[in-house]
């Protein structure tokens, strides 16, 4: 639906504004698995104040944009045992990797790094075809 | 100014994702779903979200951050083990619940207990996965 694509590249725009403004500011990559990992495992420590901002931020604004204009719906499946195992799975690969979405997709994508090309190759390739295996074959998500 | 520079970016990030659709999940799984009822707004945003940052990588040439001392170094141009299999984990994982991590906290607000149970198993992954890469380097030194 072209409206959602609108929406899409309007989001994006925003997205990529964040992390463009937490690199020349900062001098940080905008990627959430680090933020958010460097802090499970310690060696994030140091400037925790700053990754803790970062993710009050992230929570927070789009949780009262949610509410304030009706509500949003994730449509995240009930299957528990599927959350769980995707979790685990996202959790154990952006920590192996060293990045997600934000990280390898939008912030080294953006500086033609090839480990950031090569990452997102793996990982769209692999969620293509869990999909069709899941989907088309299993009939689970 | 540090940390209010890093509220301000989870705000603009959590924006995003929320105006783009991408805290859907069925969104997130229609972009992978290409053999079935494709939904191409993932690549949309991806591409909106490159162009200001790439503007920013070619601003940063030559330059210092404002608030820090340099930029993030380049990191070896090395496609190891772990960077293969970690994205392979990884994107099997995004397709089962069409959620990633930035995605997943920035939907915590509306996200409902599965949202909650989601990023419980993802922190968990987060802490075994240390575990697991000292295990893959030493199968792969035995070999």
């Amino acid at each position: 639906m072209p409206i959602d694509w609108i929406m899409g590249l309007a989001g994006g725009v925003l997205i990529g504004l964040a992390a463009a403004l937490f690199l020349l500011v900062n001098g940080r990559i905008m990627g959430a698995s680090g933020i958010i990992g460097d802090l499970v495992d310690g060696s994030g420590r140091h400037d925790w104040l700053e990754r803790a901002a970062l993710i009050a931020g992230l929570v927070l604004v789009p949780g009262i944009a949610a509410f304030a204009t009706g509500g949003s719906e994730t449509n995240l499946t009930g299957n528990w045992a599927v959350i769980i195992a995707s979790g685990l799975l996202v959790g154990v690969g952006t920590r192996l990797a060293n990045g997600c979405t934000s990280g390898h997709g939008v912030c080294g994508i953006s500086r033609l790094s090839l480990r950031g090309i090569v990452a997102t190759a793996f990982y769209i390739g692999a969620g293509g075809l869990t999909i069709v295996i899941f989907r088309h074959v299993l009939g689970v998500i | 100014m540090r940390v209010l520079i890093s509220f301000l970016v989870g705000s603009v990030f959590g924006l995003g994702l929320l105006v783009s659709g991408m805290t859907d999940t069925t969104k997130v799984q229609g972009w992978l779903d290409v053999f079935g009822n494709w939904d191409p707004t993932l690549a949309f945003v991806m591409m909106g979200a490159i162009i200001p940052m790439a503007i920013a990588w070619l601003f940063s040439v030559g330059r210092k951050p404002v608030l820090a001392n340099a930029f993030p170094a380049r990191p070896e141009p090395s496609v190891g083990r772990n960077l293969v299999l970690g994205s392979t984990l990884f994107g099997m994982g995004w397709a089962l619940s069409g959620l990633c991590p930035g995605p997943a906290i920035a939907s915590l607000g509306f996200g409902g207990v599965g949202g909650l149970l989601f990023l419980g198993a993802m922190l968990a992954g987060m802490v075994v996965a240390p575990g697991v890469r000292l295990r893959l380097d030493r199968v792969a030194a035995a070999v």
